[in-house]
């Protein structure tokens, strides 16, 4: 049994005010109605091992929230079916509701109870206390235990996202679900967060987590991509970086903006972008080597031109997947 | 704008000793720096180090508690309504108008910060070509995706052809090819001697940046070119740079 498993799941919003759909999948109703044939009438299916870290991997507005919302019962697909620890997401969500913890990316905690007020609120909701659980959410809760009486409006982002944890652990979920944790969180607590997750997932905890940084990708035990409600790829982040099609080069030289656009300008590109100090070359011509660019770059007046080969990463992948 | 004084010197942003105290908290603790006329100057750190603070300073939203900054020429805490008409703003939150079209959105910011009729027209006109937005004109800014309105909402920002643009997290949330897309514009605002204040959380978009402070516990513990940052801390990326810095962090609030 999976901890988390989606067939052909679609829901979509109607916007009057835009004319156009949002939301994951397509439902194949709305495909006969409508007259874009660029939508494909597919819903979106996945399933998830227990205990594995899974990342929705994907911008804003790529249906993200929508798919979190559908398994956490909060709101009902249009069409396909998903099951969360055996249980349906429609006909069970009550057994769904009391074994699943759901962090929302928007801060939901109550501004004016304290910190300790919240947890304790949540613990009773479900039947349980602070005591008993203690030692899953201890490595968490300790960082905040000095602001206990401190209330969770006036905490500050990191401690307001440590609060919200604590309260989606604190009934002991056998599946967690993390919508957009560390939008807006600097890159160290990114990375101490996912530390933490780390942590979860050893005790058992299934984790479905969402985010826009492509950079937290690799921290996943499997991804897939979103873009535009459905999914560009599933599988293992390595598997991913490894089916990257064409050559990728990181290039270098003293003026990087004339280089972009020498390098988009050349026939040999597939395409080109700014990673950084360094600019990803991808090149589809396979007898072309690293000398032979390298003399024509000279050629078009740049210095200290360096080239060398590297292994794409999960951005570069995305932004392959996502041309297409 | 008329009554833009002439700066002699090249510095659009100057801040002398500038520190915010809330209570017994200092947020903002001392902090010196000058930006130039046409750099792209990245303001780094980690969460409530103070940022957010030292901009709102900076952008005459908020009084320092002692110090002194000077922006396009005017004192930030005696010439606050010269400051705000001096500069432009965006944030990844507040953008623009989801109600209103492409066009009115802009006829409206470019209202109020003075300009004049035809001249809106005029570079509206300029603008949705530039950005390739003609069929956008008449659409609704909330049918638009995310990275159009990023783009559509920077461009708003400097339309009033401020001196200097405050950016806060402008490419949060984006796909990353318009992220791209949307550093490109920068530099465009740049080569039109517009000066660039950017926050941001994406380490390679650092990079861009022509130089780098990073702010830890309300103070600028590192300032330079990104090159000469990782050449100080020995490091190959400024990923690496602000993990060392952000790691002194002693204060408890993150």
């Amino acid at each position: 049994m999976y901890a988390i498993e989606v067939n052909n799941i679609s829901k979509n919003y109607y916007s009057e005010k835009s004319g156009k759909f949002a939301g994951i999948g397509v439902n194949p109703l709305l495909l006969e109605e409508s007259t874009n044939n660029n939508l494909s009438n597919e819903g979106i299916s996945f399933d998830v091992e227990k205990g594995e870290i899974f990342g929705i991997i994907g911008p804003d507005g790529a249906g993200k929230t929508t798919l979190f919302r559908i398994l956490t019962t909060l709101i009902l697909a249009d069409s396909g079916n998903a099951s969360v620890d055996g249980f349906d997401v429609v006909k069970d969500y009550k057994e769904i509701r009391k074994r699943v913890g759901y962090m929302p990316g928007r801060f939901s905690l109550y501004q004016d109870l304290t910190v300790e007020e919240n947890l304790n609120f949540f613990a009773t909701v479900f039947n349980t206390t602070i005591e008993e659980n203690y030692e899953l959410i201890k490595d968490i809760y300790q960082q905040i235990e000095p602001f206990k009486k401190r209330r969770a409006g006036k905490l500050s982002g990191g401690m307001k996202q440590k609060l919200a944890l604590s309260c989606a652990l604190i009934h002991k979920p056998s599946v967690l679900f993390l919508d957009e944790p560390t939008t807006g969180v600097d890159p160290v607590s990114r990375k101490e967060f996912w530390g933490m997750l780390k942590k979860l997932k050893d005790q058992g905890i299934t984790i479905l987590v969402s985010t826009p940084y492509m950079d937290e990708a690799t921290l996943c035990d499997r991804i897939s991509l979103i873009q535009n409600g459905q999914f560009l790829k599933i599988d293992t982040p390595k598997n991913i970086i490894s089916q990257y099609k064409n050559k990728l080069w990181a290039v270098q030289s003293d003026t990087m903006y004339k280089l972009l656009t020498d390098l988009r300008a050349n026939e040999l590109t597939k395409n080109c972008f700014a990673f950084g100090d360094k600019h990803h070359l991808s090149i589809d011509n396979e007898q072309l080597t690293i000398d032979d660019l390298k003399e024509i770059i000279v050629k078009s007046g740049h210095t200290n031109v360096v080239i060398t080969e590297i292994e794409p990463t999960i951005e570069d992948c995305f932004m392959q997947l996502s041309q297409v | 704008m008329n009554n833009i004084p002439h700066i002699k010197s090249g510095k659009v942003i100057t801040a002398e000793n500038l520190t915010k105290k809330f209570g017994h908290f200092t947020a903002v603790d001392n902090i010196s720096f000058e930006v130039e006329r046409g750099e792209i100057f990245g303001f780094l750190g980690a969460n409530g180090a103070g940022k957010t603070t030292a901009m709102r300073m900076l952008c005459g939203l908020s009084i320092p508690t002692s110090g002194k900054g000077i922006v396009a020429g005017f004192d930030i805490e005696s010439q606050t309504e010269l400051v705000k008409k001096s500069i432009g703003y965006m944030s990844q939150k507040f953008s623009l108008y989801d109600d209103l079209k492409v066009w009115e959105n802009i006829e409206l910011f470019g209202g109020i910060y003075g300009m004049k009729d035809n001249e809106i027209k005029e570079k509206t006109d300029e603008l949705m070509k530039v950005l390739n937005f003609e069929n956008e004109r008449d659409k609704l800014v909330g049918s638009l995706p995310l990275g159009f309105k990023q783009k559509l909402a920077f461009s708003v920002s400097i339309f009033h052809s401020p001196q200097v643009v405050f950016l806060d997290e402008p490419t949060g949330g984006v796909d990353p090819i318009t992220r791209r897309q949307f550093w490109e514009l920068i530099y465009d605002a740049t080569s039109k001697g517009i000066t660039v204040f950017v926050t941001t959380h994406y380490m390679d978009e650092a990079e861009y940046c022509d130089r780098v402070s990073i702010m830890v516990d309300g103070r600028i513990e590192a300032l330079d070119s990104p090159k000469n940052l990782k050449k100080q801390f020995n490091a190959t990326s400024m990923e690496e740079v602000f993990h060392q810095l952000a790691r002194k962090s002693t204060r408890k609030a993150d």
